[in-house]
């Protein structure tokens, strides 16, 4: 099935809130908001003409441009992005669906922003989600077992975000 | 052996029993199975018939360190392993020896600049005693290490003068402080634009 038949189903169920979509991109997608994802989520995988029964990956990136110089010039706002890799195995097609959220919930530094879990829809998503909450800092709310799973338990801070600052030392061994 | 050498019949050997000693532990060098990462692809094929490190007597592979006297520290270290490298160390019986094996363990390697998680040298956890260079090195250079490791016990005096008093302490460990321009990044990046401008060219 080609992403605008895909595309055009997820509308038809569910209209307006499908925030966005892209479709001339090498891997169209549709933003929604993450209030909506476990629905979207649920419906791309039991739909009988959709049938996504694997989650390929989950990605967190980060927007943002820590030097002041060239923020104005980098062409976004500072956000961050989830991103879901959907494919079939059934139909043979695959589908993306990005979430967009604030760099910190409320604006807060320290909050992390926070997104429904997936788990219970694709067990593929338990260690994908503890990935992108040790790494980018993103919570899943309703995750099982939402612990680090790189990095030590105690690390303070989440490395792939762009202004993260390196640690000077940890447990007495120095950093740098 | 000076003057009783080859006083006796043929086939008899005599040796001080320090001598005896050091050549036995040096020709049973038994490394601790400890691989960390790509290094210790190396360190296998060290092990294995092309190199063979057992022609050294280093090739009974411990999978416990309480029974080896060799850590070859073969891979990258990360924070989250590092404690547990020392713990392993710790566990080791005297005399134990410790080969860092690769760039990562001999200063951070390609992670120095951008690894968030790893130790810039294992020398910052446990004493070093043979640092082999190499991303990953040859296992020629291992072997090579092995080797002044024997000379190094060769040349211990366990008996005649004691075991020599050695700082166990890594020498480059502990907290360091940064001088206070460089504390945060953008005092460091003020420092490094002054530091240029410093030594730009004056105009004539
Ligand atoms: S020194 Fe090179 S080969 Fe060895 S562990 Fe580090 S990156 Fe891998």
């Amino acid at each position: 099935m080609t992403a605008q038949e895909i595309v055009a189903i997820l509308k038809e169920r569910f209209g307006p809130r499908i925030k966005a979509e892209k479709l001339d991109a090498i891997d169209p997608y549709v933003v929604i908001e993450p209030a909506d994802l476990v629905e979207v989520c649920r419906f791309l995988r039991d739909d009988p003409r959709l049938q996504f029964d694997m989650l390929n990956c989950i990605s967190g990136v980060d927007y943002c441009e820590p030097d002041p110089a060239k923020a104005a010039k980098a062409g976004f706002e500072p956000h961050l992005e989830v991103v879901y890799h959907l494919s079939s195995f059934v139909k043979r097609h695959r589908f993306v669906v990005k979430l967009i959220l604030p760099r910190w919930k409320d604006n807060k530094p320290g909050q992390l922003p926070e997104v429904p879990s997936v788990a219970s829809i694709w067990r593929a998503a338990d260690w994908h989600e503890r990935e992108t909450y040790d790494l980018v800092g993103v919570w899943f709310t309703g995750h099982p077992d939402l612990r680090r799973i790189l990095l030590a338990d105690d690390w303070e801070g989440h490395p792939l975000r762009k202004d993260y600052v390196f640690p000077l030392e940890y447990h007495g061994i120095r950093g740098r | 052996m000076g003057w009783l050498e080859g006083r006796f019949e043929e086939g008899v050997i005599t040796t001080t029993l320090e001598q005896a000693i050091n050549w036995a532990r040096e020709s049973s060098m038994w490394p601790m199975t400890f691989g960390l990462a790509c290094c210790a692809i190396e360190m296998m094929a060290t092990g294995a018939s092309r190199y063979d490190i057992d022609r050294f007597g280093a090739g009974a592979f411990r999978a416990t360190p309480r029974q080896a006297d060799l850590m070859i520290v073969a891979g990258t270290v990360n924070y989250k392993m590092a404690s547990r490298v020392r713990r392993l160390y710790n566990q080791m019986p005297e005399p134990k020896f410790v080969i860092a094996m690769g760039a990562c363990t001999c200063g951070g390697g390609p992670y120095y600049k951008y690894g968030y998680n790893v130790v810039k040298g294992v020398d910052l956890i446990v004493p070093v005693d043979v640092y082999v260079a190499g991303c990953p090195p040859r296992p020629e250079a291992l072997l090579e290490g092995l080797m002044r490791i024997q000379d190094k016990v060769r040349a211990m005096k366990y008996l005649t003068k004691g075991q020599p008093l050695e700082n166990l302490i890594p020498a480059r460990s502990g907290y360091v402080k940064l001088p206070p321009e460089l504390e945060t990044p953008e005092k460091a990046n003020e420092f490094a634009k002054r530091n240029k401008e410093r030594a730009a060219p004056a105009k004539a």
